[in-house]
């Protein structure tokens, strides 16, 4: 069972993030060299992100998140800056499965209630948010059962292993 | 309640009773990946420990999005995915044979089958009535592995279609319409269906552009009813066996039920940096392209093709503008060298890219400069798409194109053919 109890800062950004903004399509050809390739994380947008984001920080985003291409890379950097969960009104569908897949949680809640940098508590559990900076209380959207086993076991990888199929409760 | 094609479809495949909103877990019929995606999804399926893949005959791998290779690290990517079709004996498609998407249509997908894809596009097959959607590439490995995988049956728009295009407006500016009124986000997890009188007049070359676009309002697949146009498709490619008809119940249940009148549409562009920012072609006056692109698995096919060489025959493309054509799959490259299309484009000024996808996603064939505006015929205008952050994307129709070839600013096809 993974840890279920996050508290960190948010990094807060704005609405429609495409998977190019995320990683640039031009730095494909280190899809197989991750290390390098997750030095361009969001690189057209935040500058100096990887070295800004502390491990434990929220991704913060308005609707739409993770648009366009099916790059599974954009959780898998994402998650290797040390990002813990994202948080986003709405996210685009093959986004949403793929960082489930990789055990990134992604949490669909309102987001215009929390500010960059503010200090966030979050139980995956529950699905509740605490907002320690304003003391605000956001509870996420409740995902389909099995989408939660998934992320329970750290990702697809770790569900099939044990499984050797898909359960539907 | 009669069921939508969504629904149909994917009952038909794990439980009959299947209705929206049901999470079911469904057998595909094709699973594949292409040369950006696949890598990974072998990493993922070997980490997984299961042994074999499902359906070999029904699985494949595309080399095309940097085809052929422009960068050692790609060369190796190419090199491991060629191994892992020989040792799983799955097909696969190297450089040169076209876009996974056309070689899907060509090839594979019928009508009443699940096809899942590690490319977002892979709704394009939604033409010939398969459910077809992308994914990551985990669960593409897995997938693979397993030869199901699982579905939320997504609730159905219906866009009801009726008149006829008026001249110098295509499938492409009705889809980049649709996109405008819906927004990148209006159909996040639904299915777009597409129906109506007009559905009697749209090609399979024109239904596949509409899919093709449906993941960029946000819908997990673009469906239409298989129907005459899908079986005359289907015998033209030698696989008449494959059709079946296949329609929605007339008492489905649609979310929301979207009409629109294609005699009233105009042709539509897309304006940087997305999908849904569209305004009307004659509204964009001294716009300057310093490249124009036709091709893409939006707009790469023979049709598209056409259009693009009868505004181009016995014209050249402007000064100060480059004009890449890149065919959607080699069939479309023979048909285009047979009909003559090749040799007018070419005499205008044109460059002939390989079929693959060139210079779609920036990763090579056509990287634009700091500063530059290209007009394309692909389907996302993102920020840095086509390689660069400091360039410009317009989207439009190849007779948009193809008129601003001529001019070296964006251009009404109409004021070109007269």
């Amino acid at each position: 069972m993974r840890e279920t109890l996050f508290k960190g800062k948010a990094i807060k950004l704005g609405d429609n993030i495409s998977t190019d903004d995320i990683i640039p399509g031009r730095f494909a050809y280190l899809r197989s060299d991750l290390a390098e390739l997750s030095k361009h994380t969001f690189e057209d947008l935040i500058p100096n992100f990887a070295s800004r984001a502390n491990r434990g920080d929220f991704l913060v985003a308005g609707g739409n998140f993770g648009l366009g291409s099916s790059r599974e890379h954009a959780p898998l950097v994402i998650k290797m800056s040390g990002i813990a969960a994202i948080l986003a009104k709405s996210a685009a569908r093959i986004f949403f499965r793929n960082a489930i897949n990789q055990g990134l949680p992604v949490l669909l809640c309102d987001t215009g209630q929390i500010n960059d940098g503010d200090e966030l508590e979050i139980n995956l559990t529950e699905g509740v948010i605490i907002n320690l900076t304003s003391n605000a209380k956001l509870t996420s959207n409740k995902m389909p059962p099995l989408m939660s086993a998934i992320l329970k076991e750290g990702g697809l990888i770790p569900y099939i292993k044990k499984r050797n199929d898909f359960e539907l409760q | 309640m009669g069921k939508t094609l969504a629904e149909k479809i994917l009952g038909g495949k794990s439980q009959p009773d299947a209705t929206a909103g049901d999470i079911v877990v469904a057998t595909v019929d094709l699973v594949f990946v292409q040369d950006t995606t696949g890598p990974l999804t072998i990493r993922q399926f070997e980490q997984s420990g299961l042994k074999t893949i499902a359906m070999p005959g029904k699985t494949a791998i595309f080399l095309d999005h940097a085809a052929p290779s422009p960068t050692q690290q790609t060369s190796n990517d190419h090199i491991l995915l060629r191994r892992f079709a020989r040792e799983t004996n799955c097909h696969i498609y190297d450089v040169g044979n076209g876009i996974c998407h056309q070689l899907v249509a060509e090839l594979f997908a019928n009508p009443g089958d699940i096809i899942v894809g590690a490319d977002s596009h892979t709704v394009t097959a939604g033409a010939l009535c398969a459910f077809a959607t992308g994914m990551g590439s985990t669960d593409i490995a897995i997938a693979m592995a397993l030869g199901k995988t699982w579905f939320r049956v997504p609730e159905t728009f219906l866009i009801n279609l009726v008149g006829s295009f008026p001249q110098g407006v295509y499938a492409k500016d009705l889809i980049l319409y649709l996109i405008g009124q819906l927004g990148a986000d209006g159909a996040t997890y639904k299915a777009l269906e597409f129906g109506g009188e007009s559905l009697a007049r749209l090609t399979m070359s024109e239904r596949l552009s509409i899919a093709n676009m449906a993941v960029e309002a946000g819908a997990k697949v673009g469906l239409f009813p298989s129907d005459e146009i899908t079986q005359g498709f289907l015998s033209s490619q030698g696989r008449s066996d494959s059709y079946k008809p296949l329609y929605p119940d007339a008492d489905a249940n649609y979310e929301r039920i979207i009409s629109i009148n294609l005699s009233q549409l105009e042709p539509m562009v897309s304006f940087p940096h997305s999908v849904d920012n569209v305004r009307s072609a004659r509204d964009t006056k001294g716009i300057k392209i310093h490249q124009v692109f036709i091709g893409t698995c939006t707009n790469g096919r023979l049709e598209d093709l056409a259009v693009a060489a009868s505004i181009l025959q016995g014209k050249k493309r402007h000064p100060d503008t480059r004009l890449l054509i890149a065919p959607a799959s080699r069939q479309v490259l023979l048909q285009a060298i047979e009909k003559g299309y090749i040799h007018s484009l070419v005499e205008a000024g044109a460059v002939i890219l390989p079929p693959g996808c060139a210079a779609c996603l920036g990763l090579h064939q056509g990287v634009l400069g700091d500063g530059e505006a290209c007009l394309s015929t692909a389907n996302r205008n993102f920020k840095g798409r086509m390689g660069n952050p400091e360039a410009m994307i317009y989207l439009a129709s190849p007779a948009t194109a193809a008129a601003s070839a001529i001019t070296g600013e964006i251009t009404d096809p109409r004021e070109v053919v007269t």
